[in-house]
């Protein structure tokens, strides 16, 4: 029998995409928008002998966090990497497009929240998925102008790669988990590509510490660190919005700054514990090391936040 | 590199442009008799955190400028740059700042077109030329997502499969005719008619005045992406709808 | 893939009042499942999509199994298969048996 209370407290890495929303709204309180019933299915999958899914992987819906309204997207990474794909991505825009039209109506939504869990475009339906991930960057700048939050958690297995990283650096709050992977190019990519001695895609201590939560948050690639649980990502989603920079020149040229910064500090660098040295944190080469409690006491002691994003 | 054909081809009114690093260059050029800012990246280069840098910043000044002049981008890229140490930095962050700053100028009233005269892929492609509100294709121009070998070894298929599944859909074959069909490109230019700079001076003269959206609607329209557009209006209308059963509760 | 529709009867309606139910995903060694509910017959249709060939009696023989146990009458049923053992299938039909018979 599995105690109740870990029955509760499920982790973010091994729960599904639907499971996640349910831990992350307050009971009861999701509203999913075309769901599995309403069969909205890929066109494209069918020509590659693939079995599709009736949401593609992609739940969107309206809901409470404490109370206040909310939108949420959540991929599924398990259906195709949770890929950007022609319904998937319009399920997402379309969801963006409403919170921007809705801003400062009796119908607004106080943040959107976005559960990326992605390897990125799906090849079957390339095309289509690089337009979804350019037009949800476009949607979600336009949310943030309209002045209303949007934060990304990641932790999922799939990670936020390829056009998700672009994505989730477009959001106006970051929260990561240890597990929670960001990037462009994945590891194997890298590797087939550039050979196995630019990037040992199997040596995944490695794969952690250039793509990692941990590495992610100290290095200011993402602004919140959280435990592995759905309520602790709960609990700092709840917070987020707070402290969300709006989307304007003044935010972009503090970002132009911070990252001219880190190119020009960290630039010459390998790995990330000859950044740590770098920027003198305590035990450079243990960051993996350390426990979530000792990590968690690092970061507020010596975190560069920052709301330039 | 100066990209001379093109250059000549677009401003035959002149223009005052200088190399950058990373070989990126800008200045300014004339076209239908205004003033116009102009940054292109040439030679094919992968699309690194240095690369990125410059040419967001260069927009940011643009923008601060409050001059409002449309911002003219000649893009011959490749990929994104492809190394763990671009990977470490933060790439993500590089990329999306570029797209949000080119977006942000579109935002702030200045009309941005990109034209795009070589290969630009992936997170690359994202990053620059998708991020304008308007996408041209030249001689030369090669977008693609992902090119054919590769996506046969991630979905495990046989190039010669794939190659025959691409007569079939536009959706995922590399080149400007399937992207041009999706809704990515607006409109594909041949430089050698002459017509090129008044297509421009016409397309910059063509205020973009509500700044919506439209290549889904563009993509349903050439049958590249039949169900995009289609799909965003059903979640829009539904959410409404979600909003009244909420009340109703 | 593979797609075929079984058609059977059950012994009664399917309790409960939900009209639809969704449950599992389309991952590695997983479905997906979708329940309507259509009338009051014992009529049930189970429409199957799979990814892997070959294995139409034992997807029978299964939701014979499934309908002994829990009579789906009325009830279209339609799955999306990527490689599941049938243990895996009859836990997924069950939990969406029970997701049919929850008070909506």
């Amino acid at each position: 029998m599995i105690p109740e209370n870990i029955m509760n407290e499920p982790s973010w890495y091994e729960s599904s995409a639907r499971a996640r929303i349910n831990g992350l709204l307050d009971a009861g309180s999701f509203s999913e928008i075309l769901g599995p019933q309403d069969k909205i299915m890929s066109p494209h999958l069918a020509l590659f002998d693939l079995p599709p899914a009736f949401d593609d992987g992609m739940i969107i819906g309206r809901g409470l966090i404490d109370g206040r309204p909310v939108a949420v997207a959540a991929q599924e990474g398990q259906f195709m990497g949770g890929t950007f794909a022609e319904v998937s991505g319009a399920k997402l825009v379309g969801l963006l497009r409403s919170v921007a039209s809705a801003a400062g109506t009796s119908q607004a939504v106080s943040t959107v929240v976005l559960l990326l869990d992605t390897g990125g475009v799906r090849l079957q339906e390339a095309n289509a998925g690089e337009m979804a991930v350019s037009e949800t960057i476009r949607a979600v700048l336009d949310v943030r102008r309209a002045g209303v939050p949007v934060v990304a958690l990641i932790g999922g297995r799939a990670g936020a790669f390829g056009g998700g990283g672009l994505v989730t650096a477009c959001c106006s709050h970051i929260v990561i988990s240890e597990q929670g992977r960001i990037s462009v190019s994945g590891p194997e990519v890298i590797e087939t590509n550039k050979g196995v001695e630019e990037f040992d895609s199997h040596d995944r201590a490695l794969v952690w510490r250039i793509t990692g939560g941990r590495s992610r948050v100290l290095l200011g690639g993402a602004d919140s660190y959280v435990k592995g649980d759905i309520s602790s990502f709960r609990q700092t989603a709840a917070q987020a919005r707070n402290s969300a920079p709006s989307l304007s020149l003044e935010t972009l040229e503090r970002e132009q700054e911070r990252l001219e910064q880190r190119l020009s500090s960290y630039g010459d660098c390998r790995d990330t514990p000859e950044i740590w040295t770098l920027a003198g944190l305590p035990t450079p080469d243990k960051i993996a090391d350390l426990t979530e409690d000792e990590f968690i006491s690092l970061l507020a002691k010596g975190g560069r936040r920052h709301d330039a994003r | 590199m100066m990209p001379d054909n093109l250059l000549s081809a677009l401003f035959p009114e002149g223009h005052m442009l200088s190399l950058g690093a990373e070989n990126t260059f800008s200045g300014r050029a004339k076209s239908g008799g205004r003033e116009v800012e102009v940054l292109g990246i040439s030679g094919g280069t992968p699309l690194g955190p240095e690369t990125a840098i410059i040419l967001a910043g260069r927009v940011l000044g643009i923008v601060k400028s409050g001059s409002k002049a449309p911002i003219v981008f000649l893009i011959d890229t490749a990929s994104q740059r492809m190394t763990r140490r671009d990977e470490m930095l933060g790439l993500n962050e590089y990329l999306a700042h570029l797209a949000k700053s080119i977006m942000l100028a579109g935002f702030e009233g200045h009309r941005t077109i990109s034209v795009l005269y070589g290969t630009a892929a992936a997170g690359a492609l994202i990053a620059t030329a998708l991020a304008t509100q308007t996408m041209i294709a030249v001689d030369g121009a090669h977008p693609s997502v992902m090119d054919l070998p590769s996506i046969a070894r991630v979905t495990k298929l046989s190039l010669d499969i794939l190659t025959e599944k691409a007569k079939k859909t536009p959706v995922f074959a590399p080149g400007v005719e399937p992207l041009a069909a999706t809704g990515a490109v607006t409109e594909i230019w041949s430089l050698s008619d002459g017509h090129c700079n008044e297509r421009l001076s016409a397309l910059l003269a063509d205020e973009v005045t509500d700044g919506a959206d439209i290549r889904d609607l563009l993509g349903a329209s050439r049958g590249g992406r039949k169900v995009a557009a289609e799909v965003a209006k059903r979640v829009q209308e539904a959410f409404l709808q979600t909003i009244v059963s909420e009340k109703a509760r | 893939m593979e797609k075929f529709t079984i058609h059977t009867q059950a012994k009664a309606v399917l309790r409960g009042k939900s009209s639809n139910a969704f449950t599992g995903v389309v991952a590695s060694g997983n479905l997906e499942i979708l329940f309507e509910r259509k009338d009051n017959s014992l009529d049930v249709t189970v429409e199957v999509m799979t990814a892997s060939h070959g294995y139409q009696a034992v997807w029978e023989a299964v939701i014979k199994d499934f309908v002994d146990r829990t009579s789906p009458g009325g009830v279209h049923i339609a799955i999306h298969d990527n490689g599941a053992r049938p243990d895996t299938v009859l836990l997924r039909l069950m939990q969406g048996a029970r997701l049919m018979g929850a008070q909506s």
